[in-house]
């Protein structure tokens, strides 16, 4: 089919139409996006950091813990391929440091004991509303695909980009946003009681107060301990929190692109050898009888 | 068909078979030696991709329903627990939640083909009536599917669609307890979704039978809208038709893999990662992309019972196109008028996919009234008038001519001179 | 008609014969996912991980029943008399023979740890009922004695034991056997 000039012309008209609305909807809030970072496990080859996931790891359990659930994640989870890297038997001292609720016992009582490996983290709150209640009303959100639970809208033509680019780092990338993006208010804004200004968050004003500043957590490898770093390796041990089967997948994925690829090329040889006979007739057609 | 082979049992065990079962005769006839026209383009292999998407979906629900728990208490992690401790678990639930989207990839553009040819007129009119009740079956299934996960989106999504149906004067509010089997969407919701989903691909499966019995009935549509009347119009399926619906079947996997791989949750919505909360509702609603051009329709008019009249009207309105449309000329390459208004319908379609994306307001509320009003006018209006005064082009007088026309393929001899261009 | 010349067919074969089996690598390729499904998932393998068990309050006599692997397991305390009647008992003309010293771990004779499901149709054995001082299973009529052996019904093995070891003369761990 030859493009017209009269079809394109309606094809733009529907692009045109959608960018214009989406321009003068932008125009009415310069809602500010969260940076894009950089993350080893972004695109078609990447895969985690391990040493950024214990760091993240050590970040949660010494700042967000405090208040925020894990409840999908168990400790022998942290010995899985792919994932922060610690043995079977760091992952089982873990968990021996963590108290999980287990029971009843013979007398109808529930108990406190170490934690295994099989258990799961077990949550700072015993319910929402115990977490409510300490927390003068706010939830925090349990963590374990928080990473996934999080976007970013970044409208038209960005999202088509998006699909090109691989772009699936929306989530790290606003949670490190959050955590660096405590600010103060500015003139002429109202903080509603409670709340604490925050530049990425949707409306500005986020009930938790800021939870990190430098140097809050000592890192023994030499990183930087700056809430900026806190920051992203907390949300890669997030983003492992909520996807940790991410290097098998991308690994499979190459394996079955380049299976996928290897294929479809026989298959199209096939196709042009199947077809040659029809398509490359060496004598005029003639009508022939039903054979 | 005259000049087609015939399926003669060679092996003993064979012969046995046919005579009791003649399974092999009519995989032969209907798959092998079933005469299709020579000169199909590649928008002509999605039905093979339908019917390999159907058989995917079937196929990982299948074995996802072996660990998917339909409770609301454990609905959710239950699917992260696919996810996290099923061997594989990740990718059979990537693989169905984005075939999902491909299916309905490959059922618009099917769409979009006989739209374009004529596909839907006659003799084929209950071939395309079958295929807008397999859409609508698919329409079904997708949304009682994106319940399961038990997401806040899926919550929020199954109240606004069983809400429409309160629209419905006196039988509206006892038809949506009904539907819910409670007062809310809540766990007897989610546990007949779960029933229904299972069931409908069964169904569609059923349907598609069907749909290829009346396929096979009048044989397929082709570029030039004019039936094959010799043996040289048409070729065997097997192996023509098999080896390009299979290169093109792999072409599509790469895109499909493309998704499941690298980025499984494009086509999602974050929200969906959230418990459902029947307490809170998320900032925007927004359904899966491919349900996108019908929520546009539905919210852009601003009576409840009118929208939702619209939404159903506007797919039930492809139903009646063999009798809208008046035209005798079957395929838009040669009806110059027809193909520019279909041009701008399928973008009106998408236009309409973004604005449903969008929040109802301001300029987005007047474009996505603009565009509805496009829609029903392109079905009610323009195409019964389109039939009537257009000036359609001369049409080939038989597929090979026109394939011969279609400049001299290598070795063959040059094509009879000006007598078959008049 | 086309003229098929000699070289033709070979090149023909070739792609014909390289598709189709890419394609049958890919079709098995794609059953692997399928089937590996249904092996235990990580977390029922998690749950399946060894379990200890404090011997300490189960009295001399007593029998007591724990899960390991979703199977219930019989900790049976016996007293010297216990003891001896398993010992004394010709094992070789038993059914599964086997002698008691076999069946429980040196040093710690008064405990045998058994895994309670009857080797005839799979039911669970009652404790401190049949003949022999051992389990009666009530489905078919098995009977096992002191050491867990069959004696009598139609069980054609003794109850198995599980792997287990003791990692203190008074806590077992089940599920991990031991140099014990």
């Amino acid at each position: 089919m030859r493009v017209r000039r009269s079809n394109f012309l309606a094809v733009t008209f529907a692009a045109v139409l959608a960018c214009t609305a989406t321009r003068a909807a932008l125009a009415q809030e310069q809602e500010a996006l969260p940076p894009q970072q950089h993350w080893s496990f972004a695109g078609p080859f990447g895969q985690y950091d391990k040493a950024q996931l214990q760091r993240g790891f050590k970040v949660y359990r010494e700042v967000c813990a405090t208040c925020h659930s894990l409840k999908l994640i168990a400790f022998r989870n942290l010995a899985d391929p792919g994932g922060p890297g610690f043995t079977e038997a760091q992952a089982a001292a873990i968990a021996a440091e963590y108290k999980v609720t287990d029971g009843p016992n013979d007398q109808g009582e529930m108990f406190q004991r170490a934690g295994r490996l099989a258990d799961y983290f077990p949550p700072p709150f015993a319910n929402d509303q115990a977490a409510r209640a300490a927390l003068g009303g706010g939830l925090p959100p349990d963590m374990s695909v928080l990473a996934k639970a999080r976007g970013i809208e970044r409208g038209f033509p960005w999202f088509i980009f998006d699909a090109f680019t691989q772009y699936q780092e929306d989530g790290p990338d606003y949670i490190h946003g959050i955590l660096v993006g405590y600010t103060d208010p500015p003139p002429g804004f109202t903080l509603p009681p409670g709340g604490q200004y925050n530049k990425y968050f949707p409306g500005h004003a986020i009930a938790m107060p800021k939870p990190l500043n430098d140097g809050q957590v000592e890192y023994t490898d030499g990183t930087p301990t700056t809430v900026d770093q806190y920051g992203r390796d907390v949300a890669a041990f997030l983003m492992w929190a909520a996807e940790p089967t991410l290097d098998a997948r991308k690994r499979l994925g190459f394996q079955v692109f380049a299976f996928l690829i290897v294929l479809t090329g026989l298959l199209y040889f096939t196709k042009k050898r199947v077809w040659h006979d029809v398509l490359h007739r060496s004598e005029p057609l003639e009508s022939r009888p039903p054979a | 068909m005259s000049g087609q082979s015939v399926y003669k049992p060679q092996s003993p065990f064979m012969q046995w078979l046919e005579r009791r079962l003649p399974i092999a005769s009519l995989v032969h006839s209907s798959m092998i030696a079933y005469p299709t026209p020579r000169n199909l383009n590649y928008w002509w292999t999605f039905g093979g991709i339908l019917t390999f998407m159907l058989g995917v979906q079937i196929v990982t629900g299948i074995v996802l329903a072996m660990h998917y728990t339909p409770h609301v208490d454990y609905a959710f992690n239950s699917v992260e627990s696919i996810m996290r401790d099923v061997n594989y678990g990740w990718l059979l639930r990537y693989l169905h939640a984005n075939g999902a989207s491909f299916f309905f990839v490959a059922v618009y553009i099917h769409m979009a083909r006989g739209m374009y040819y004529g596909s839907y007129k006659e003799p084929r009119e209950v071939l395309w009536i079958l295929g807008v009740i397999l859409f609508l079956l698919m329409v079904a299934t997708g949304f009682m599917g994106y319940v399961l996960p038990w997401g806040q989106m899926s919550f929020w999504a199954a109240t606004v669609i069983t809400n429409l149906f309160s629209a419905l004067p006196w039988v509206g509010d006892p038809i949506v307890t009904w539907l819910w089997g409670g007062y809310a969407v809540g766990n007897p919701t989610l546990n007949r979704f779960y029933s229904l989903h299972y069931l409908l691909p069964f169904v569609i499966a059923g349907v598609v039978v069907l749909h290829i019995w009346a396929l096979h009935m009048v044989g397929q549509n082709n570029p030039t809208g004019v039936e094959p009347k010799t043996d040289k119009d048409t070729v065997a399926f097997t192996p023509y038709a098999t080896a390009k619906d299979a290169f093109f079947i792999g072409l599509f996997c790469i895109f499909y893999a493309w998704f499941v791989f690298y980025i499984p949750n494009y086509l999602g919505h974050s929200d969906n990662y959230i418990v459902a909360n029947p307490g809170q509702t998320p900032t925007h609603i927004v359904p899966e992309w491919y349900y996108l051009p019908f929520y546009a329709i539905l919210r852009a008019i601003p009576n409840k019972l009118l929208g939702v009249i619209a939404l159903g009207g506007s797919i039930v309105i492809l139903a009646f196109l063999p009798w809208l449309d008046t035209s005798r000329v079957r395929s838009a390459n040669y009806r110059p008028m027809f193909r520019q208004f279909l041009f701008i319908f399928f973008a009106v379609v998408i236009g309409l996919g973004y604005l449903g994306s969008q929040p109802p307001e301001g300029g987005y509320v007047i474009a996505a009234r603009i565009l509805t009003a496009y829609y029903f006018i392109f079905f009610i209006v323009i195409l019964p008038l389109l039939g009537l005064l257009e000036k359609t082009k001369r049409l080939p007088n038989s597929i090979s001519e026109s394939v011969l026309r279609h400049g001299t393929p290598a070795g063959a001899a040059a094509p009879p001179p000006s007598g078959a261009k008049a | 008609m086309t003229t098929i010349s000699a070289a033709e067919p070979s090149r023909r074969d070739f792609l014909l014969v390289a598709t189709a089996s890419v394609a049958a690598v890919g079709a098995a390729a794609t059953l692997v996912p399928l089937i590996a499904q249904m092996n235990p998932d990580a977390s029922t393998i998690a749950a399946g991980a060894p379990v200890d068990v404090d011997l300490a309050p189960i009295a001399e006599g007593q029998i007591v029943k724990v899960f390991w692997r979703s199977q219930p397991i019989f900790i049976f305390h016996r007293s010297k008399k216990d003891i001896a009647l398993a010992q004394q008992v010709d094992w070789q003309s038993l059914r599964d023979p086997a002698p008691d010293s076999a069946r429980v771990k040196s040093g710690h004779e008064q405990w045998l740890v058994l895994i309670g499901i009857c080797t005839h149709l799979g039911c669970i054995p009652l404790a401190h009922q049949g003949n022999y001082d051992g389990w009666f299973c009530p489905c078919h009529g098995s009977q096992y004695d002191s050491s867990g052996r069959i004696r009598q019904g139609p069980a054609p093995l003794n109850l198995p034991l599980p792997p287990y070891q003791f990692v203190s003369d008074t806590t077992i761990r089940i599920g991990e056997t031991g140099k014990a």
